[in-house]
């Protein structure tokens, strides 16, 4: 165990130096950001001034060089266009993120099992074929376009709901959250559905499958035998078996809902932090672009090592093979 | 359950009470803003939005009216003591804390300016020319230059002035947090979420106009088409920068009301001149490397231009929401040439005119440009390519994201290529010394001149101008260089583009030539 998560630990200190480097000589190549930030009524002498006061004319490796330094002194720089340290600004927009995906991950297990397990059960009915050919359009149809008729339909049309941005938020722990306020939970209703149709699809489908596979097998035939209910042959013997691989996804999910939330967040005026991101690639602001990546990388490691956990809190086998 | 169930309704219903009952809503004004305020500093970032934000909370000495003109603001008025001396008279006028605003705060201002820590794009660039400045009484200040300067009074234009109480070297983060974020503006600093919105409320001490709203949310809703849907659901009351796509059916739209004008910023394409030989993406009919840059040739720039039916770019690619144009500045401003109409559209010239440069079988080009940077940016030069091919240049387009674009344009990777140039100050030196002038680094002139023109009589005219203190003899001056430079093509213009607002019906937007989206100038129709 010990020496499982020493070398988890020594992998993900390599990915986070890997895409730092490729984040630097990615930067460079695509152009130098003083150009977009400058004024275009600059002088050239003004133009030089700039660039010498952000470190870029230094040689790249030299530039990497004092990043890592800093870096290790726990400094991942300013951002060049805000002015402010870029693990601040990322901090800043984080929880406006989070809530957004973790209600967008909810939603998706809160449709998701139910629907998918009824479809699983009653496959060749009217409402079960219907959720299936439902979870194709969730599937396929581009969030851009979902989150305009989502705000078309509720915010224009109807006028329930508003269109765009973050409602009011209330403090918790020292952070500003929204859903915590009757005014935030109706801005957040909009994005979180959006955010969700895809995982809702996926978990819809990977239950559906799941339960497929699982009817027919001994163990279910001799529950059912042995006189069980059919709810707890199903809740219990069933539910607990198809949940392995179906947490497995929602964990990877949560971790690209949260990384990239970009589109939903730019169509609702989301303040999070894949606006951030995006804004920040236009300018090629690169102590927020390596800071951000950075964090998720990080985030997608920690996440994996949860599902793993979790792997063996659900699954009797998985715990044995490790004591093994 | 029922219990339960009954005392979250009631809870719900509770906050939703709070929440409407906060503010009177007939009081409020939501703007839509296109683009991210970076900074509350005023004098951080030299970027639009962050200018039409600080036109709210911090005033300069001289302001400018919608339509571009200059008015007088903290300055009452100003004057030339001698060629290298202007006096500036001040008004009575009072500091969101309180204390009134005196001379000491613009020589504090101008003092600051070029010592804001990490900025990338510094004001200074304004503030330059001043060489020091002598507080003469609390209204009266005097500022010396080192050569005569008539621009002065429109560089002062962009300079916001701020409080000496804020001491040596106020930090930009704390404007941010709204502990320095005082001006002496008509709104008052409440609250900035960086990325989403910034509550403004009006201040009851400002010396002019009172403005109609209390209270001003400017918000930041930078996609296109949630801007639009965000109006027509009732949740901004203006939106700026309109996209042409929704001009048809927001025509059209009982909900809105549109308020547009011709700006100052125009469209054009830049022409290589850099490259003696063998400019990058031009070559022979048949691909051949050609001996000398055909862009060199002022009937192969003409040619280029007859060929473009602008009417038609404006008509199909813009819906509208611009007008042709062959110089900088817009009718009415300050050296607008008269004589000086838009090339028309003549493709038969065209072909007779690259048949006298020796190009009868026509030219091989590639025609750049930005796809996310001006309105309509990747059409705009792929109506172009199809209008140049009916005269037999063989045109490709290559559109790019501007952040790789613009380095590789200022590095003439180009030989044609699509620019924009907003004029700030209204005045057609500006966009003479930035981009006509002959690059020189030494004296700070042609800095945005990316195509590398160089022509000694306008450079020469430019130095005139420079030199000449008197409006109406700089006027003549500056015209008759920008008629020289037009005619020999450096650059083909294409279009002003429009600014257009749209308001919820019932409100209306006095439209401003200079970009800004004010609540100032948001009313409630009569």
């Amino acid at each position: 165990m010990i020496t499982w998560t020493i070398r988890r630990l020594f992998q993900a200190c390599f990915v986070v130096l890997a895409m730092t480097v490729i984040v630097f000589v990615g930067v460079h190549v695509i152009g130098n950001p003083v150009d977009i930030l400058i004024s275009p009524e600059a002088d050239q002498a003004e133009r030089a001034r700039i660039i010498a006061s952000m470190g870029l004319d230094q040689p790249l490796w030299r530039q990497y060089a004092y990043f890592l330094y800093d870096a290790l002194h726990g400094n991942l720089g300013r951002s060049f266009v805000f002015n402010e340290p870029a693990l601040k600004l990322i901090a800043q927009r984080m929880p406006a993120t989070l809530e957004l995906a973790i209600t967008a991950v909810l939603f998706s297990m809160l449709f998701g099992v139910p629907l998918g397990l009824y479809a699983g059960l009653k496959p060749d009915g009217l409402f079960g074929r219907t959720i299936m050919a439902g979870s194709i359009l969730g599937f396929s149809l581009p969030s851009f376009w979902v989150g305009l008729m989502l705000i078309m339909v509720f915010a224009v049309q109807l006028g329930w709901l508003p269109s765009t941005g973050r409602g009011q938020t209330e403090t918790l722990f020292g952070v500003p959250w929204s859903f915590l306020t009757w005014d935030g939970l109706r801005h957040m209703l909009m994005p979180a559905v959006n955010l969700s149709l895809f995982n809702i699809s996926l978990v819809l489908r990977l239950t559906r499958a799941g339960v497929r596979e699982t009817l027919p097998m001994d163990f279910v035939k001799f529950a059912r035998a042995k006189g069980l209910s059919p709810q707890r042959v199903i809740f219990v013997h069933v539910l607990k078996n198809i949940m392995i691989p179906v947490v497995t996804v929602l964990g990877l999910e949560l971790g690209s809902t949260i990384a990239f939330a970009v589109v939903t967040e730019s169509v609702f005026a989301w303040p999070g932090m894949g606006k951030l991101i995006i804004d920040s690639i236009n300018v090629l602001d690169r102590p927020v672009i390596v800071a951000y990546l950075m964090m998720i990388v990080l985030l997608f490691i920690t996440i994996n090592l949860v599902v793993d956990i979790l792997y063996m809190v659900l699954d009797p086998r998985v715990r044995l093979e490790r004591k093994s | 359950m029922m219990p339960t169930f009954r005392s979250l309704t009631g809870l719900m219903l509770s906050l939703a009470i709070c929440q409407t009952s906060g503010v009177a809503r007939a009081q409020t004004l939501s703007i839509a803003s296109s683009a991210p305020v970076t900074s509350i500093d005023p004098h951080y970032h030299t970027l639009a939005p962050n200018e039409s934000f600080s036109a709210h909370v911090y005033e300069r000495l001289v302001a400018r009216d919608a339509s571009g003109a200059m008015i007088p603001a903290l300055a009452l008025s100003w004057k030339l003591r001698d060629e290298k001396t202007w006096e500036f008279k001040l008004r009575d006028a009072k500091f969101h804390d309180g204390t009134p605003f005196t001379a000491e705060d613009v020589a504090y201002t101008l003092n600051r300016v070029p010592r804001v820590k990490n900025s990338p794009a510094s004001y200074s660039i304004y503030t330059k020319a001043v060489t020091s400045s002598e507080v003469v009484d609390p209204h009266t200040i005097l500022l010396h230059t080192d050569t005569a300067y008539p621009l002065l009074p429109t560089d002062l234009g962009s300079v916001a002035i701020i409080s000496h109480k804020l001491g040596a070297d106020p930090a930009t983060e704390d404007f941010n947090s709204g502990k320095n974020a005082i001006g002496t503006g008509p709104y008052r600093f409440i609250s900035y979420k960086p990325g989403d919105r910034i509550e403004l409320e009006r201040f009851d001490g400002y010396w002019g106009e009172k403005p109609h709203w209390k209270q001003v949310i400017y918000r930041m809703l930078t996609n296109d088409a949630s801007r639009t849907a965000a109006l027509l659901a009732g949740d901004v009351g203006i939106i700026e920068f309109v996209p042409p796509t929704d001009l048809p059916s927001l025509r059209k739209d009982a909900r809105v009301t549109l308020a547009e004008v011709v700006s100052n910023r125009s469209i054009f394409l830049w022409l290589d001149h850099s490259h003696e030989a063998g400019t990058p993406n031009v070559t022979g009919p048949n691909g051949e490397v050609l001996e000398k840059n055909p862009l060199l040739d002022h009937r192969v720039r003409l040619a280029l231009s007859l060929a473009i039916n602008r009417a038609g770019i404006v008509d199909r690619v813009m819906e509208g929401a611009a007008i042709p144009t062959d110089q900088y500045l817009r009718p009415g401003s300050f050296s607008y040439v008269p004589d000086l109409p838009p090339h028309p559209y003549d493709p038969e010239k065209a072909k007779a005119l690259l048949a006298e440069a020796g190009f009868p079988k026509g030219l091989k080009v590639t025609i750049n440009g930005p796809n996310d940077r001006y309105v309509n940016d990747a059409k705009i030069i792929q109506a172009v390519a199809q209008m140049w091919q009916r005269i037999g240049v063989q045109t490709t387009v290559e559109a790019m994201p501007w952040n790789n674009y613009v380095s590789r344009a200022g590095k003439q990777e180009f030989s044609v290529f699509l620019l924009g140039w907003g004029v700030g100050s209204g005045e057609g030196l500006n966009p003479l010394r930035a981009q006509i002038a002959t690059w020189n680094p030494t004296r700070g002139l042609g800095t945005a001149n990316r195509g590398r023109y160089s022509n000694p009589a306008v450079d020469t005219l430019i130095d005139q101008a420079m030199g000449t203190m008197d409006d109406g003899a700089r006027e003549k001056i500056i015209q008759k260089a920008m008629k020289l430079a037009m005619d020999d093509v450096p650059v083909i213009q294409l279009h002003l583009q429009k600014n257009i607002w749209a308001t919820r019906k019932g409100l209306v937007y006095e439209p401003r030539v200079t970009e800004e989206t004010l609540a100032m100038g948001v009313r409630e129709a009569k």
